[in-house]
């Protein structure tokens, strides 16, 4: 592993930033922040920032990729270069093209394709600084931009990651608890409905662990959906507040 | 999205059948929901690579490949040797195959037999450190694809572990002026700490099964790729396709998995047949 492994749970059972095993990162989140697209979200999670834009159903390009039954979701998971500690090339990394799929069908069990044939529905997600758990923020911040997009949805879908470091399962990993932990279970969900839409896992753990891992993970989503709400809540007020400010 | 891949078309009547079929507890060519179709694994196959395996799971065919040389150890692993897995979906495989850089599946695919071999700690990685920092062994498996009926995961992990266990190791010299260079007189064979497999678990109309063909694949809703080391830990997971799991469908996944994954392991170890 690289360089020497740092001390990821102290005496006092405390992790690297503080937290203890079950805490979440601080989490902000936005939606509605940039003004072309259709649909747009930003989520902090810790040191973790991601801006989420969603266009479409639009018309899909080039033609010859539609389907005549249903729309097709497209999604693209993207770093910027300056996000890491070392500059990321900018072309697309194998990690990248792998996790742009999961990602897209992380999302897609919320959507109603076939409801738009034909069709595009483009997701952009940009990683703006890296911390661990991006796929996790990518997937909140990429369903409210769905939302945000007013695009007709089963359930928000939420997303968190559970894991193993120094023998203590522990929520929402870190850059340096991911790294040098024993293990890492990124798990994504629709909350209101229990359904899992991304499962996946790095690392070592017995199956009683694994099954830990799932339950905190869970109980991870279940807090992020409510700040996801809380998001969208928030800016259907805002939008009341300037329409009546304009009909005076 | 230029990655994106091309997926094959089923027939609505096809996939209806198959999922009322699954909702009566029968599949299409007649398993039960927890068989394996027949395995055969071959290995040593191919006398120019220093380790190889042929894998048939059913009509899925699946031949990996380990070529061995020298390289720098990646800067933040400088006591370590290089282990890449590479997958390639080549065209005469399937008609959705086409050629060019690999797509998203092959990625995928590629990544996720990595993730196991690798969280296992199958190949000690210390262990093919010649000097640190400097020169390091570097083992390519290559996942060549040759026929596609579905379930390429747990056919690719059978066959880079059948090829792993197939490897021999050159040795190496050190030339006069302090260069490595490798020795392909002396031969040794790989040693592997673990023998990771993959077992697929698919979710069609919520019916699990392992092992899904090409038209079961096509006809689910979604399903998970467990990896299970030889003490029976899991060392990767993957969910893949467009549906979902409910939690209890996800938990039952790992009990099938823990239950097939020494089943699997013996035939690979045993290098022969398994499987009705």
């Amino acid at each position: 592993m690289p360089g020497e492994k740092p001390v990821l749970i102290d005496d006092r059972g405390r992790r690297v930033d503080g937290r203890g095993p079950g805490d979440l990162r601080p989490l902000h989140v936005e939606v509605d922040v940039l003004a072309n697209a259709d649909g747009s979200a930003y989520v902090e999670q810790g040191n973790t920032k991601v801006l989420a834009a969603v266009y479409g159903p639009r018309e899909i390009h080039p033609r010859h990729l539609g389907l005549p039954d249903r729309a097709v979701l497209r999604c693209r998971y993207h770093m910027a270069p300056f996000s890491v500690e070392h500059r990321k090339s900018p072309a697309p990394s194998r990690r990248e093209i792998e996790l742009s799929k999961v990602i897209r069908e992380a999302l897609e069990p919320a959507l109603f394709l076939e409801q738009y044939p034909r069709t595009a529905i483009d997701v952009f997600v940009e990683v703006l600084q890296a911390d661990g758990g991006t796929r996790c923020a990518s997937i909140t911040a990429a369903s409210l931009a769905l939302a945000d997009a007013g695009i007709p949805m089963r359930d928000l879908v939420a997303a968190c990651a559970a894991g193993k470091v120094d023998g203590v399962i522990v929520l929402d990993l870190n850059d340096v608890e991911d790294k040098y932990g024993e293990a890492d279970v990124p798990l994504a969900m629709m909350p209101g409905l229990g359904r899992i839409t991304l499962f996946q896992m790095d690392g070592v753990l017995t199956p009683q662990e694994l099954v830990e891992c799932v339950k905190l993970a869970m109980e991870g989503c279940r807090r992020i959906y409510m700040a996801q709400k809380e998001a969208l809540r928030e800016r259907f007020i805002r939008i009341k507040k300037e329409v009546e400010a304009g009909e005076e | 999205m230029r990655w994106m891949a091309k997926e094959p078309v089923i027939s609505k009547m096809r996939k209806r059948h198959i999922r009322q079929l699954l909702a009566e507890g029968k599949r299409i060519d007649g398993r039960g929901k927890l068989d394996y179709r027949e395995i055969r694994i071959e290995k040593g196959i191919i006398d120019t690579a220093e380790g190889s395996a042929m894998v048939c799971l059913g009509k899925t065919e699946v031949m990996a490949g380990v070529k061995v040389g020298l390289n720098v150890p990646y800067p933040d692993t400088p006591n370590e040797g290089i282990l890449t897995v590479n997958a390639e979906l080549v065209p005469l495989a399937s008609p959705t195959f086409e050629p060019g850089p690999p797509d998203e599946r092959a990625i995928e695919l590629a990544r996720v037999v990595d993730r196991g071999i690798r969280s296992s700690r199958a190949v000690d990685l210390e262990k093919l450190c010649i000097i640190p920092g400097r020169k390091a062994y570097i083992l390519f498996i290559d996942i060549y694809v040759l026929n596609y009926d579905g379930n390429l995961v747990d056919a690719s992990a059978l066959a880079s572990l059948g090829a792993l266990m197939d490897t021999e190791l050159f040795g190496y010299r050190v030339t006069d002026d302090g260069n490595v260079v490798l020795d392909r007189s002396v031969r040794e064979p790989l040693e592997l700490e673990d023998y990771p497999v993959a077992i697929t678990v698919a979710n069609v109309g919520g019916e699990l099964i392992v092992d899904p063909c090409l038209d079961e694949e096509l006809s689910m809703d979604a399903k998970i790729t467990i990896s299970v080391d030889k003490d029976g830990n899991i060392c990767a997971i993957q969910k893949s396709g467009p549906g979902s799991f409910t939690v209890e469908q996800v938990m039952e996944a790992i009990d099938i998995a823990k239950e097939k994954a020494p089943e699997l392991r013996e035939i690979v170890l045993g290098g022969g047949h398994g499987q009705d």
